[in-house]
């Protein structure tokens, strides 16, 4: 068929603007020339006529949809509508003097008289399109003073359609990126072949978020190039992903970005339309101007580019454009285009809301409605906008290698490239897909996807067979969907707009040859679907509101702003008054439920749900689903933490056990998990038992009241049975491996905080102390109660002991010095810290240890050196002793750790000792003896150590001096008499002189 | 304690070329009496660190390692009792703890058949009671508690702080009824990056959304600010959305520019927590 007159306009004022068929004046729109005022009796009754029937025939071609872009046309009479004066181009034809015949080939529109008759009269006829347009565009119409002028009738309805209308577009607040959750299901080390590609995923995750924060720090600057700044790093980064399994995990990262970042065509920048005065009015006229200024500077680079503007990646989608171009890995894009094909299908294939063929028409819509206002329609906007943009990626990947910037392939080129591609496989089985849509009457969300998808297709593809069958369907469909059919079951009057705008906006992308909407007619038979078969589908849900309209096709938009900028005054596309549109939020995609159901009882329960209403499957389904994972959940924080127990236990029994040498932790743990592991077989009727006592109430909180009795019983036996069933299936599978692992890290745990020194293991009662404490902090992540914490930490105790201990060990300035009452409040902290517990660690706990078997020796070596008057620069020895006992008796009962003593009698100590003059052994002699009666230490290891004290190279009064100390010390009886201690301490210097004698 | 920019390099400042001992701590508290002995303290440490960062490889020379040796060597011959090494280390401008460990792995190349393994120096340096030569070991001991910055004692010290100050946070936690997991139990369901304390349900803390809190008993300075960013903070928000970061002892007012982004900074437990509340009767 012949080009119709509308699309001659339209690719006139569209496409090719400026282009002039023929010398005739033109509608011109240039700002700088004031509006030439507009008179309906400028018409001439022949004109009128003439003008009248042309507008009669434009308009029934676009009703019948035989122009490929409806809101084209609407462009070009809207700009005929505010064509502020006409201009002559070359040889201009004279005014026909009335009475002459029109020839056909004489100028349609002479004056500005003529193009807004006509633009008029064809509104007059399109007020059903009109008033389902957004109310700021409503408003601009039903304002504008030529349509009152010309049609007062047509002003009153548009005024009516404004004030009914609620097709308002919020304003929203931008948002800024959020990343995507680490989920342990997915993400953890399970989940990899290796540990190295679990790190290497780590460092990926983390540099992706790097550049993105760096993309969204930098890309609006100018000169800023994403490439030179980003694309080394990139590269380097895909450069790591060396395992196959490395490169899912990150395309499924990349993905989930996308998604989250970029559902809203126009990303964080928003697209702009909107009503112009409500927000406007507010500020006042004055800063009117000013606004729009800034408007125009935060909008203009967002502007959509005219009523048909090729596609783009707005906002947020430019990085994951740019990124997926300086990645240039071939492993990336083909692992992207899986993952995108796959969650194309997923959600192409989601349940949607469905009217439901119901007996009872009230309670039928009362459900509609409930649902809808509970956010169905949200859902279906959700789950259309992010097949949209999955699509439009999974285009631009899987043509990227066909496309460039050249012009399209001649004639001659087109045969040996044609019969290249047209044996390559389609990335994904779109044709498919679309012919089971078109059947299941899920037009309205399949087809806008398509058309991304095939809008970054390259200028072959259109040409080859496959596509060709697409696009015949397509056009098909175009045909089909005619705005003032509205029959019972039938498409959606803004269900069908919106894919008339899509398919028009597809029918004029550069790629799509120009005449293909005009010769494919009639070549989709060999494809027929039965696109008029009645039965009810998502295409006669209400689905569509003004909001996805808008937010999918944002170029509908530049009608306002034409209208927009009429009145302003200015001209082109810097007019209009621009808005952002609320973002969809991502959530719950509803992930596809796991059909696992076999054998006869699952037959059974299939049947028992297809007379029900959907809803109470997916509700079945669900608390199944959910049931059956908090069950394994349960599981394994009761029985399988019960037996982390035992096996803790069972290895402090091992550990403690005398005589009982330390074997290999692969052995120990073997023999605990050939103990534990048999208490599996409990998980199974644990889980039974649960998940009958859990499902039947979830089923009932979840079903309508007045669920008869005998389905609400089938659907709880079902769902006790699906879940049991999940639950039981994975914990047969993995109950063993879970124990093991368990054991594992709590055996691991328990040798760790066993310490390094197995010699030093089991030494003191203090050690099975501190590990039950440890193993009962790690079973319970809850302090235990303690007594009344006060923040007077470790940290509070050791940093006065260092400066003790390195004014002891000195240098030290003259006035520097220690106070007898200094140290008795260190100890005295330290007894109190160490009794509370509340901020003590294992290691810090040890250092304190060792800080006061030091001290100790500094006390006994009298090297403590004292603050007070210039004579007595020593601790009084009644003191020392004091503080000697203090300590023996933190050692005794509030250290938990061993205590090194023995570093008492090490070479280094015993030199301090050595060095005073002059030397007082009774101090320690003093200690050792409190030792060994106090259990601290035992009489031989005293002995032992006292000898190898002697074996050591010492001077040889020192020598002497220790020998007698040997055996004053081995001559002590067992169990010293108080009287014979009371006698050393009032004899201070009995030391020296025992030593000398 | 926030400090703005100035007021932090002003104490930097004092810090050129200072020994890290007490005694310096001691001036550095007398000439900002108004700043708390923890905060001073790390801000000594880190800024010390930054200089021996910059000036580590000089003492490394094998030239530098042999003057130092020799010099050892002839001093304690002199007078093995005289604090030789500590002095050499000031001298230098070196931390006492790193000389000590240069002097001891250079002694004991020459002692032993063998080149000492780094386990058996970190050994000997914890417990110098092992160190073969026992005016060494004293030499040794007295490097290790007189420097403030370096050695097993201050990193036991550090190490201690930083765990009390999770304990600490962990009972404000408790005590503001906000459930949350720890590192531990992140780290057993295998979560790659683990921060101190990630909220099971997320709360507001000065109109902030925050889903984790790391403890820092350090103070904020840009160098260790930047590296924890990198390393820990953005890995976080990468996994957990954002968080709040809480330097106790302090950070310089400047690097809380992340805010809007999800990274807050606080020098202490926040007291404008607003949390979910459990009415569902409204929506």
């Amino acid at each position: 068929m012949a080009s119709p007159p509308g699309a001659e306009v339209c690719k006139r004022s569209g496409r090719c603007s400026g282009r002039s068929a023929s010398g005739s004046p033109l509608p011109d729109r240039t700002g700088h020339l004031a509006a030439e005022p507009a008179d309906p009796a400028r018409v001439s009754s022949r004109q009128r006529q003439r003008l009248r029937l042309v507008a009669l025939v434009y308009s029934a071609v676009m009703a019948e949809n035989l122009v490929p872009n409806l809101f084209l046309e609407l462009y070009f009479v809207l700009q005929l509508l505010t064509a502020r004066r006409m201009v002559a181009t070359g040889d201009s034809h004279p005014d026909p003097g009335p009475g002459a015949p029109d020839s056909v080939g004489s100028p349609l529109f002479r004056n500005v008289h003529d193009c807004v008759f006509f633009a008029v009269q064809v509104l007059e006829r399109q007020l059903q399109v009109l008033s389902y347009l957004d109310k700021g565009t409503l408003k601009l119409l039903a304002e504008n003073e030529r349509l009152l002028c010309f049609s007062p009738a047509l002003q009153s309805r548009l005024r009516a359609a404004y004030e009914g209308s609620v097709a308002k577009v919020s304003l929203a607040m931008p948002h800024s990126a959020q990343a995507v959750s680490f989920q342990p299901e997915t993400d953890n080390r399970a989940n990899f072949s290796s540990d190295r590609a679990f790190h290497t995923f780590k460092k990926q995750r983390d540099v992706f978020y790097e550049v993105l924060r760096e993309w969204e720090d930098h890309h609006e600057e100018p000169g800023w190039d994403f490439e030179k700044g980003l694309g080394s790093r990139i590269r380097a980064m895909m450069g790591q992903l060396s395992a196959a399994c490395s490169h899912s995990h990150f395309v499924r990262l990349f993905q989930k970005q996308l998604l989250q970042m970029c559902q809203d065509p126009g990303g964080a920048a928003g697209v702009v339309l909107g009503e112009a005065p409500d927000v406007l009015s507010m500020l006042g006229a004055d800063k009117l101007g000013r606004l729009r200024r800034l408007q125009e500077r935060l909008l203009a680079p967002q502007s959509s580019g005219g009523p048909c503007p090729p596609p783009t990646f707005p906002g947020c989608q430019g990085f994951f454009r740019d990124f997926i171009l300086s990645a240039s890995s071939f492993q990336f894009n083909q692992h992207l285009m899986d993952s995108l094909s796959l969650k194309i299908q997923e959600l192409n294939g989601l349940t949607l809301p469905q009217p439901e063929p119901s007996e009872d028409e009230g309670e039928s819509d009362v459900d509609w409605q409930v649902r809808q206002n509970g956010g169905e329609r949200r859902q279906f906007a959700v789950v259309m906008l992010s097949l949209r943009l999955l699509a439009k990626f999974l285009g631009f990947v899987a043509f990227l290698p066909y496309r460039g910037p050249e012009p399209p392939p001649t004639r001659e080129l087109q045969d040996s490239i044609l019969a290249l591609r047209s044996q390559v496989p389609p990335v994904l089985d779109v044709r498919a897909l679309l012919q089971q849509g078109l059947q299941a009457r899920r037009a309205v969300l399949t087809v806008p996807w398509l058309v991304e998808f095939l809008s970054l297709a390259d200028h072959i593809v259109p040409l080859l067979d496959y596509y060709r069958s697409i696009f015949g369907l397509l056009l098909h469909l175009h045909r089909s969907l005619v705005l003032s059919e509205e029959s019972e079951g039938g498409m959606c009057f803004l269900n069908k707009l919106l894919l008339l705008a899509v398919l028009g906006w597809l029918f004029q992308i550069p790629t799509v040859p120009e005449d293909l909407f005009f010769l494919e007619e009639g070549q989709a038979d060999g494809l027929e679907v039965d696109i008029e078969a009645s039965g009810r589908g998502l295409d006669s849900v209400p689905v569509v509101d003004q909001h996805l309209l808008y937010t999918c096709c944002p170029y509908i938009g530049e009608l306002r702003k034409l209208l927009a900028s009429w009145v302003s005054g200015s001209s082109g596309r810097s007019g209009g008054f621009v808005r952002k549109i609320t973002p969809t939020t991502t959530t719950g995609l509803g992930a596809r439920l796991p059909q696992t159901i076999q054998g006869l009882q699952a037959q059974l329960a299939q049947a028992f749900f297809h007379n029900q209403p959907p809803s109470l499957r997916r509700t079945v389904e669900f608390v199944a689903e959910r049931i059956g994972s908090n069950c394994v959940k349960h599981i394994k924080a009761t029985l399988v933490a019960d037996l982390v127990c035992q096996a803790e236990s069972l290895l402090q029994e091992q550990l403690v056990s005398p005589g009982q040498k330390e074997g290999d932790p692969a052995q120990l743990l073997e023999s605990l998990c050939s103990q534990l592991c048999p208490h599996g077989a409990q998980a199974l009727s644990q889980a039974r038992e649960f998940c009958q006592k859990k499902s039947p109430g979830a089923v009932r909180a979840l079903l309508p009241e007045e669920t008869p009795a005998a389905v609400l019983s089938s659907a709880e036996n079902i769902a006790v049975g699906l879940a049991t069933e999940k639950a039981c299936t994975w914990l047969s599978a993995n109950i063993t491996a879970l124990i093991r692992r368990e054991v594992k890290a709590a055996v691991s745990r328990a040798l760790r905080v066993q310490g390094p020194e197995p010699a030093a293991r089991g030494e003191r009662r203090g050690c099975s102390r501190a590990s039950s404490l440890a193993v009962c902090a790690a079973i319970s992540p809850l302090p235990q109660p303690q007594p009344q914490p006060q923040h007077d930490s470790s940290s509070l105790c050791s940093c006065p002991h260092q400066d003790v201990l390195a004014l002891a060990a000195g240098p030290r300035d003259p006035e520097e010095g220690v106070s007898p009452e200094h140290v008795e409040q260190l100890l005295g902290q330290l007894s109190q810290m160490l009794q509370c517990r509340q901020y003590l660690c294992p290691p810090a706990e040890q250092h304190l240890a060792k800080c006061s078997v030091e001290l100790a020796s500094l006390l006994v070596a009298d090297q403590v050196p004292v603050l007070g008057p210039p004579a007595q620069h020593q601790l009084e020895r009644g003191q020392a002793r004091r503080f000697l006992n203090m300590l023996l008796s933190l050692w005794k009962d509030d250290f938990q750790v061993p205590v090194p003593l023995q570093l008492l009698l090490s070479p280094r100590n015993m030199g301090l000792l050595a060095a005073t003059r002059p030397r007082q052994w009774d101090l320690l002699l003093f200690l050792l003896r409190e030792l060994v009666e106090q259990g601290l230490m035992g009489r031989a290891q005293i002995e032992a150590c006292l000898g190898s004290l002697r074996e050591a190279q010492w001077p040889e009064d020192i020598s002497k001096e220790l020998a007698t100390l040997f055996s004053l010390f081995l001559a002590e009886p067992h169990i010293p008499e108080p009287q014979l201690r009371a006698r050393e301490l009032v004899q201070p210097n009995r030391g020296t002189v025992l030593a000398q004698s | 304690m926030i400090l703005t920019k100035a007021q932090y390099e002003e104490i930097a400042q004092c810090l050129v070329s200072v020994p890290p001992t007490r005694q310096s701590l001691r001036k550095l508290k007398q000439r900002f009496p108004s700043q708390s002995q923890a905060t001073l303290l790390s801000i000594f440490s880190q800024e010390y660190q930054k200089h021996i960062k910059r000036t580590h490889a000089k003492h490394h020379t094998s030239e530098a390692i042999e003057t130092y040796y020799q010099r050892y060597l002839s001093g304690v011959v002199k007078d093995g009792a005289a604090p030789v090494l500590l002095e050499l280390a000031n001298e230098m401008d070196y931390a006492p703890s790193l000389m000590a460990r240069i002097i001891l792995e250079r002694f004991l190349q020459e002692h032993e058949e063998t080149p000492p393994s780094k386990s058996v120096i970190n050994s000997m340096l914890r417990d110098p009671s092992q160190i073969p030569d026992g005016v060494l070991a004293n030499q040794v001991y007295q490097c290790i508690v007189n420097d403030c910055c370096y050695g097993p004692l201050v990193d036991c010290i550090k190490h201690a702080i930083g765990h009390e100050h999770e304990v600490l946070l962990r009972d404000l936690l408790l005590e503001k009824n906000l459930s949350f997991l720890d590192e531990d139990q992140l780290r057993a369901k295998g979560y790659d990056k683990t921060p101190d304390f990630i909220l099971q349900v997320p709360v507001a803390v000065e109109g902030h959304i925050i889903h984790w809190i790391e403890s820092k008993a350090s103070f904020g300075d840009e160098c260790s600010h930047h590296a924890y960013l990198h390393d820990q903070f953005w890995s976080y928000w990468n996994r957990f959305g954002p968080g709040l970061v809480i330097y106790w002892y302090g950070f310089i007012q400047e690097l809380d520019c992340n805010r809007e982004r999800g990274i807050l900074l606080k020098a202490s437990f926040p007291t404008d927590i607003v949390t979910l509340c459990h009415s569902i009767s409204s929506s």
